[in-house]
């Protein structure tokens, strides 16, 4: 033991300044494999990407299908792109509770004191919930296809409403990253997360069409990010077609993200 | 940046509130290179704090701090370098194993896989954890998290280890082995800044301790410097003839000085002893007065008493059933 530890003294190094460009991205992807070993290690963590989908797109597709299309067949267009953005949105917001409950536990304390970039134990885990958006996301449009959605994008407008859905996820997980990182405790970021989700998804026209809506209501539904993604997975999807809506919502995502990125490591590195 | 101070670590006024509590209210510290420096408080005194702001844990809301001459205000990122700290509650990610613990460390530190799994091996292997390697961390007894903790700390050789409370809550066999681990880090040139509630840990291990109460530093010296400050070791005798009681309080005032404390009911003669040397000033002149003893023992002062004398109230901690079996090294003189 001696002879291991001798070598490990050595306060007359040279110092670095700041990690590199680099070593941020390598130690994020450390960050993520621990999200990733922990995820697999509690199933139950993907409960919200796997029953939630199957269970909503059913229910909603046989409630309100007639209702508001006639019949459930020519409501599977507004409906699966609906469920898609929803299950992203709820999926994300997983990521501030469980960031709270992570960051009340000892070895956040050592990530802290290891001269590591601070947006790397927030980010890891972002990166690690890709795999559930990405669940989440394919499960939706299976269970679309099985019902008799027929969309009219193809193969390549399924794919890129695929992956908006999960780009818009982890975008918008920053907002509950955020939230986890001033929150005190896991419960009030829960609760503050649903207060957040509930206006965003049913204030869009994620399962009704907004035209139904009082004319106050719609003003709020033209600028929630959710409706912006939603049209762009509708055109994608539905539709084939690269649109501007596609562009504001990729714009809208970023934006997202370079607001409430830097917020989360500016609280985060303050609580120190 | 390189680092460029003879002292490990230096500073000076450390302030920490919590909303009107000020838990740290203007700590000076000075540790040299090289020295196992031991901060000595009950619950609440403030060790953790300290620490914490030393490790860029906390923020110092007054006052300056120096990491082998860098700022840890203006330097974080640098302090975090030179640092290695082994926090008071296991700072292990519970869901992994300690192999997976070690090599996601040593990865964040820069090494490739290879590099940590060899770093991990060899670290379970000194501090004999081996076989727990693939075990999950929340199947572990305290003292093999104290140890994979320490172990964890260890990965990026840092030139300086904060250790906060190593052995609380350990039983006295793992507690000796942490003990042996601290000294062989010393041995390899580490310096180490640890907390305790136990004086006897400072005393077995700390070149120097600071005793601090209430967020204030009313001590600092050698644990030697410390018990003379407070005075007195006591020499506890058992008289054979309890009837000899006053001649023996006589015999040993005339040595001493001083008056011995009596227990009459159990022929015991008490006596403050300056200095325990003079211990067996009293034996002889018991022995020329004829009076027999049965037992007779030195016994240092408790981190109760030194902590009484320093702050003139007690240590507080009725949460350390551990005081009375570990009243520190008595040593049989008859
Ligand atoms: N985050 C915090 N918010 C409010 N008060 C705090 C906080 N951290 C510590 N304190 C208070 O500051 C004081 C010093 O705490 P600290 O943890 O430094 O003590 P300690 O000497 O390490 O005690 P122990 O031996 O119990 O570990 C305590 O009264 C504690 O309640
Ligand atoms: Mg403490």
């Amino acid at each position: 033991m001696a002879a291991l530890i001798s070598t490990y003294a050595v306060a007359d190094r040279p110092l670095r300044a700041h990690p590199s460009v680099g070593e941020t991205i390598s130690q994020t992807l450390t960050m993520a494999r621990r999200a990733y070993i922990k995820m697999m290690r509690n199933p139950e963590q993907f409960f919200d990407v796997t029953i939630q989908p199957l269970l909503f797109t059913a229910m909603f597709a046989y409630i309100f299908g007639g209702a508001i299309s006639g019949d459930v067949q020519s409501y599977l267009p507004t409906i699966i792109t609906g469920i898609l953005a929803q299950t992203a949105l709820t999926a994300s917001m997983a990521r501030g509770t469980q960031l709270r409950e992570d960051m009340d536990k000892g070895v956040f304390d050592r990530f802290k004191a290891l001269p590591i970039a601070r947006i790397a134990p927030l980010a890891g885990p972002a990166v690690a919930d890709l795999l559930r958006y990405g669940i989440a996301a394919t499960l939706t449009i299976v269970v679309g296809l099985l019902m008799g959605y027929r969309p009219g994008g193809g193969v390549g407008g399924v794919l890129a409403g695929w992956a908006l859905t999960i780009f818009a996820g982890w975008s918008l997980s920053w907002i509950f990253t955020w939230l986890g990182t001033v929150m005190k405790t896991a419960g009030g970021v829960q609760g503050l997360g649903m207060m957040i989700m509930f206006p965003l998804t049913f204030l869009s026209p994620a399962f009704v069409p907004k035209e139904t809506m009082p004319d106050w209501l719609q003003h709020f539904v033209d600028v929630n990010p959710v409706t912006l993604v939603i049209n762009a997975t509708r055109d994608l999807m539905n539709a084939g077609e690269v649109t501007m809506s596609v562009v504001w919502a990729l714009v809208g995502c970023a934006a997202v993200v370079a607001i409430f990125a830097p917020l989360s490591v500016w609280s985060y590195s303050k609580k120190l | 940046m390189t680092t460029n101070s003879e002292l490990a670590v230096s500073a000076s006024g450390l302030v920490k509130t919590f909303g009107d509590f000020t838990a740290v209210d203007g700590i000076d510290l000075e540790i040299r290179r090289g020295e196992v420096f031991g901060v000595l408080g009950p619950n609440g005194a403030g060790k953790t704090t300290t620490l914490k702001m030393l490790a860029t844990l906390l923020s110092i809301d007054a006052g300056s701090a120096e990491i082998f001459g860098v700022d840890v205000k203006a330097y974080p990122h640098q302090v975090r370098q030179l640092v290695g700290v082994t926090g008071q509650y296991a700072s292990v990610d519970e869901n992994l194993t300690a192999t997976e613990n070690l090599v996601l460390f040593g990865r964040l530190l820069g090494m490739s896989g290879k590099a940590a799994r060899a770093a991990s091996e060899e670290l379970l292997e000194s501090f004999g954890l081996e076989e727990a390697a693939k075990r999950q961390i929340s199947k572990f007894s305290g003292g093999m998290r104290r140890r994979l903790d320490l172990a964890a700390s260890l990965l990026s050789r840092p030139p300086l280890i904060f250790l906060d409370e190593p052995t609380t809550g350990l039983d006295p066999r793992t507690r000796g082995q942490m003990w042996d681990t601290i000294r062989t880090l010393v041995a390899g040139g580490s310096t180490v800044l640890l907390t305790t509630q136990y004086l006897d840990e400072a005393d077995q291990l700390a070149d120097r301790i600071a005793v601090i109460d209430r967020g204030v530093k009313v001590a600092e010296g050698t644990s030697e410097q410390l018990k003379t400050s407070v005075g007195s070791s006591t020499l506890h005798l058992r008289l054979s003839d309890k009837s000899q009681i006053a001649a023996a309080a006589a015999v040993v005032e005339k040595v001493t000085g001083d008056r011995p404390v009596l227990t009459p009911e159990a022929g015991g003669v008490n006596v403050p002893l300056a200095d325990a040397d003079r211990a067996a000033d009293v034996l002889i002149g018991l022995r020329h007065a004829d009076i027999s003893i049965t037992t007779a023992n030195v016994q240092q002062p408790t981190l109760d008493e030194v902590f009484l004398a320093l702050t003139g109230h007690g240590t507080e901690s009725a949460e350390n059933p551990e005081q009375t079996d570990r009243n520190i090294h008595t040593e049989e003189v008859a």
